[in-house]
């Protein structure tokens, strides 16, 4: 089977990481791929993985009663899915659903819990690697949040 | 100068809120020339005059149309005008977008809301002569899928192999089955070559302003980015001061401005 570690090291989001920190990210990553409609992670469970999307769609959910499911957000290729397993309680907080056929590389965020606490290195990169997407994130919600589009009087 | 007589041919509704009309001069034997990214000044008489960019074929020249929304006196009084109606025009004013330029490069327009309005004139003459470019990304955001401007049209450049459309909603309802977040996530997930690239950016000015910095963070240079502003107008050919912007004036110096030479004074508080 060939390693994921030349494609990691590759890959925007952990570009410049050392070679051993690499190896370990390497150890904890598989392949996996979604149907359409596919659920990838649901509200409430255990937040074990993150992903990073290699090829097609994913939505970011909210389940309302009244309206059924709210797409918040869309993901695709080259982003990363999930961080919740970085972050206590370890529970994921949105349902993600596969809407296009979906590849993905899967990171066992439970292993790698444990290597970041072994490794403080290795758990300060993979930190800052996730501040920077989970403020991007904020960023583009406060701008979606702001009607930026509606006529404001 | 002095509005010049323009019947409406047809006034078509685009939005709940936003509608085109095209116009016909009432001489039949004038032709309207303009470039891509210019504004006209349209009068509805005995209510008032708006600018308004136009929105069609700079290669048609017998009619010229211009996509409007509804917010106020004078764009409530012209969605509600029929065909055959009579209006003033005068134009076309102002800067135009950088087609010419663009030749050889890669060119990425991102548009927000009515702001595809002033870009479809430059693709339809990107698409008119495809191959003096390269890539093609036509990226636009609006706020829920019942906002798109111009279905038929993206549905048709969509089809195309040779020209990249991505669109997203800030907000799906329906059946909607596309992107959801806003346009300036939809910049990294096109690829274009930001050293020998154009950008062209349209919408309101915080989409605006964010858009630049993702551009500039994927390598875009100030000078390859050229955004239209907007400014309460009047007399359209910088005589009144009203649209004065620092040291420019948007009525004459612009709508369309390259990035690098508006920046000091774009998305501040107080001009
Ligand atoms: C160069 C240029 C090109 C333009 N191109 C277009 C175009 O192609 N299509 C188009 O629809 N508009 C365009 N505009 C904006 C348009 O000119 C204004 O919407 C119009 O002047 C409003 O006039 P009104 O009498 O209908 O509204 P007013 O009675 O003057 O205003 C009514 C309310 O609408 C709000 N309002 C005014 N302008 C806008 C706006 N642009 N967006 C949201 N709310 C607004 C005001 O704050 C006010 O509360 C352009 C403006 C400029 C300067
Ligand atoms: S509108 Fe009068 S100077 Fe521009």
């Amino acid at each position: 089977m060939q390693s994921l570690e030349p494609y990691l090291a590759e890959h925007p989001f952990l570009k410049g990481l050392e070679p051993n920190h690499l190896k370990i990210l390497a150890g904890c990553a598989s392949n996996v791929q979604f149907d359409v409609g596919q659920f990838i992670l649901r509200e409430g469970e255990e937040a074990n993985n993150f992903y990073i999307i290699r090829h097609g769609k994913v939505a970011i959910e909210l389940f309302a009663a009244e309206r059924g499911a709210i797409t918040i957000q869309t993901i695709g290729a080259g982003e990363i899915l999930g961080w919740s397993w970085l972050i206590p309680p370890y529970q994921w907080r949105f349902d993600a659903r596969a809407i296009e056929i979906t590849r993905a590389i899967a990171l066992d965020g439970k292993c790698l819990r444990t290597k970041c606490e072994q490794d403080h290195n290795l758990g300060y990169e993979l930190l800052k690697r996730f501040a920077h997407v989970i403020a991007l994130r904020l960023e583009a919600t406060r701008l979606q949040l702001s009607d930026v589009y509606g006529v404001h009087p | 100068m002095l509005p010049n007589p323009f019947h409406i041919q047809r006034l078509q509704k685009e939005t709940y809120d936003t509608f085109t009309v095209e116009l016909t001069p009432t001489n039949s034997t004038n032709t309207f020339l303009f470039s891509a990214g210019q504004f006209n000044m349209l009068y509805v008489f005995g209510v008032g005059e708006v600018p308004i960019s136009i929105s069609g074929d700079p290669a048609r020249t017998e009619t010229i149309k211009h996509t409007a929304r509804a917010v106020g006196t004078v764009t409530r009084a012209l969605q509600k005008l029929k065909s055959g109606d009579m209006l003033g025009v005068r134009g076309p004013f102002g800067s135009h977008w950088p087609v010419e330029e663009s030749v050889g490069n890669d060119v990425v327009i991102i548009a927000g809301g009515i702001g595809l309005s002033p870009l479809r004139p430059v693709l339809y003459q990107l698409i008119a002569q495809r191959k003096k470019y390269k890539k093609i990304a036509l990226l636009y955001g609006v706020r829920t899928p019942e906002d798109l401007l111009y279905k038929r049209e993206l549905e048709q450049w969509r089809g195309r192999f040779d020209i990249e459309v991505k669109i997203t909603v800030d907000t799906a309802t329906g059946d909607w089955c596309g992107d959801v977040g806003v346009v300036t996530t939809l910049i990294r997930r096109v690829q274009f070559d930001p050293l020998h690239a154009m950008a062209m950016i349209c919408g309101p000015e915080v989409m605006m302003r964010f858009t630049i910095k993702e551009l500039q963070n994927c390598g875009v240079g100030n000078e390859r980015i050229f955004i239209s502003m907007e400014r309460n107008m009047k007399c359209g050919i910088g005589l009144c001061g009203h649209c004065q912007c620092g040291p420019t004036f948007i009525c004459k110096d612009g709508p369309v401005f390259r990035y690098d030479r508006i920046k000091e004074f774009f998305g501040k508080r107080e001009i």
